[in-house]
């Protein structure tokens, strides 16, 4: 999986920072047929997490009806610098992480 | 209205200028718009592949594509010429909507999202400038309608819940909301066909690439938005 977060390098402590992330995948409800009418399997991504030094900030569960290339945006408060972790699973195991540094001035 | 109607008449609009607003405010922020996963994952291949080594990235113009080839003597489209380079070098082709194509191309023109389409007039292309302009003026399919019928007579007008745009193509390729995933010109083409009931082209056909060059004229002037975003 493809992903891209946003997320500021540089913060002032206590400030709130917007994250974005983006991440690019089918999203198959397995409701969907192919042009042979064939059953599409279910595949879909199921977790979220983003861990802020070492602490877990933000989680979301992913359904079916979830849109292709889900986009999530949500909010941090910058305490101390360190890494973001952003963490991806699917309903097969696959999984992908993007780490980013924040530095607080 | 009348102001619009003059405007229409007078110069191209882009499609985005036909969006619902929630729709153009996606393809305007460069990190909300699905279709740079597309272009992050073409710059990545333009280095793997290895381009460089025949083409300065500076000199690369591909917002002229499609132009006149004098090796097959017919026009070749981005696609089409990134293939020929595949099989310069040993590599397979890619299929015309293959993952790793749309994302080469879509990064190739996004590096000239801003600039106004130009077309380069040949004398040589001239004659499938005309094909492609016949095509878009026939009428087709079950719904007897041609691509003018709906883009210049109708485009404003609503179908259903949308607008019809003029159906430029300077935004392509394009990450479509309802497909999920980018799409090239042809994959639009084709469903444009079907939608008016008559037999799609297969992507990359002459036909297709024809009709291609024709709306680069036809669009003459738009500035191109590639990723555009579209319903």
């Amino acid at each position: 999986m493809r992903a891209r977060v946003n997320l500021p390098r540089t913060v002032r402590a206590g400030e709130v920072v917007t994250v974005k992330t983006l991440v690019a995948h089918p999203m198959e409800t397995g409701y969907g047929r192919d042009v042979r009418g064939v059953v599409i399997p279910r595949h879909i991504i199921t977790d979220f997490t983003c861990t802020y030094a070492g602490r877990q900030v933000f989680r979301a569960a992913f359904h079916p009806a979830v849109a292709a290339n889900p986009f999530l945006e949500f909010h941090l408060r910058a305490t101390v610098s360190g890494p973001v972790t952003f963490h991806w699973r699917t309903d097969r195991g696959e999984e992908t992480t993007v780490e980013r540094t924040i530095e607080v001035t | 209205m009348t102001a619009l109607l003059v405007l229409v008449l007078v110069a191209p609009l882009s499609g985005s200028e036909f969006l619902n607003p929630e729709t153009r405010a996606l393809q305007d922020d460069p990190f909300e718009n699905p279709g740079y996963l597309w272009v992050d994952r073409g710059a990545a291949l333009w280095s793997e592949a290895g381009c460089e080594r025949c083409h300065a990235l500076s000199e690369v113009a591909a917002s002229d594509f499609p132009r006149y080839d004098a090796t097959s003597a017919a026009l070749i489209d981005l696609s089409g010429r990134v293939n020929r380079c595949r099989s310069l070098d040993g590599a397979p082709t890619w299929d015309h909507d293959d993952e790793p194509l749309l994302a080469l191309t879509a990064f190739l023109l996004n590096r000239d999202r801003g600039a106004a389409i130009e077309p380069v007039s040949d004398p040589r292309a001239e004659p499938f400038r005309e094909a492609g302009e016949t095509f878009y003026r026939r009428r087709r399919g079950q719904l007897d309608l041609s691509c003018s019928n709906c883009h210049d007579t109708l485009a404003g007008m609503r179908l259903r819940g949308e607008r019809i745009s003029q159906g430029h193509t300077n935004g392509f390729p394009t990450y479509r909301l309802l497909w999920g995933t980018l799409a090239s010109t042809h994959r639009m083409f084709r469903w444009c066909n079907e939608a008016v009931r008559s037999e799609p082209y297969p992507v990359g056909s002459p036909e297709y690439v024809n009709l291609e060059y024709f709306l680069r004229h036809r669009g003459q002037g738009l500035l191109i938005e590639t990723p555009a975003v579209r319903r």
